[in-house]
């Protein structure tokens, strides 16, 4: 069970340091980076449930039968699109609180706001 | 098997750029590591038979991002200051989250497995009709074209709308404090 599951769980442990970052780091751009470092781990676990042992890349060819499934990666494909621009998103706010807090820490800006 | 070795090689250089980056308070090493992360995911992609996700990784994950999290790092600082207070909050929070996911795990079928639900519906049909439906070889490119153009177009609309957002947010007006970036630079 541990050589059949022992990639998920690789990726389970990269999407929870992602995850890490985003709630305990309490700086906006490393949190983003965080996002993206859960991100990139998620496609992997996708990427990882469409192959097949011993299977091909999904380009169709002569004498070949056992393919991967590429729905996923046309799924993943999308996403990492949409996610560079989520991501582009995120890092525009970021340098508009810049401008406008003067600091990219949550506690500073917290702080300012009176907030917490 | 030497894949099998390199998948696990793999896994744990992952594992470590991912813990680096987590223990960093550089901001520019922490956006290196990252690109360095995506890098090997994309090397990850080709080993696990998704070629055409492993060169946009590359190019757009690693390429595109890193690029941005280098341009935000250069217009907001790049050291991040050290919190003042340490909470177990979020350590206990991530493990709780993560044996969770791995209590989900161990039902799925497992890596590699080809009587795995997932390859039983529809990707047969995309394998074996494709060629005689759209004419091209390569099952990835005439999913994401031909029988899902619809959610590429969809995804066109996403793009622009964060292209808007972005101008909207920095490039359409003019700043009130100058000197962020272009020849007032007086930081």
């Amino acid at each position: 069970m541990i050589a059949g599951l022992y990639n998920y769980w690789i990726v389970i442990l990269l999407m929870m340091t992602g995850f890490y970052v985003v709630i305990s780091s309490g700086n906006l751009v490393k949190k983003i980076i965080g996002l993206n470092l859960f991100q990139a781990s998620v496609f992997i676990l996708y990427i990882s449930i469409g192959k097949i042992a011993n299977g091909h890349v999904p380009i169709l060819q002569e004498g070949v039968s056992n393919y991967s499934n590429p729905l996923p990666h046309v799924l993943i494909l999308t996403a990492i699109v949409v996610g560079v621009s989520t991501t582009a998103l995120g890092l525009a706010l970021v340098v508009r609180i810049r401008e406008t807090y003067d600091s990219v820490e949550e506690e500073e800006i917290h702080r300012q706001d009176e907030s917490l | 098997m030497l894949i099998e070795v390199i998948n696990i090689v793999l896994l744990a250089l992952l594992a470590v750029t991912a813990i680096a980056a987590v223990r960093l308070h550089d901001l520019f090493a922490v956006a290196m590591m990252f690109g360095i992360y995506s890098l090997l995911a994309a090397v990850m992609f080709v080993l696990l038979d998704a070629v055409d996700v492993a060169f946009t990784e590359a190019a757009v994950g690693m390429g595109i991002s890193t690029v941005l999290m280098l341009g935000t790092i250069g217009l907001v600082g790049r050291h991040e200051r050290a919190s003042a207070h340490r909470s177990l909050l979020p350590l206990a929070v991530v493990v709780a989250t993560g044996v969770a996911l791995i209590y989900g795990t161990l039902d799925m079928p497992f890596f590699g497995d080809p009587d795995a639900p997932v390859h039983q519906h529809v990707a047969p049909f995309y394998i074996s009709e494709s060629p005689s439906q759209t004419g091209v070889p390569n099952v990835v490119t005439s999913i994401l074209a031909s029988y899902r153009g619809y959610d590429t177009l969809g995804e066109l609309a996403v793009i622009f709308t964060a292209g808007v957002g972005v101008l909207g947010l920095l490039g359409l007006r003019r700043r009130k404090r100058p000197g962020k970036e272009g020849p007032h630079d007086d930081r």
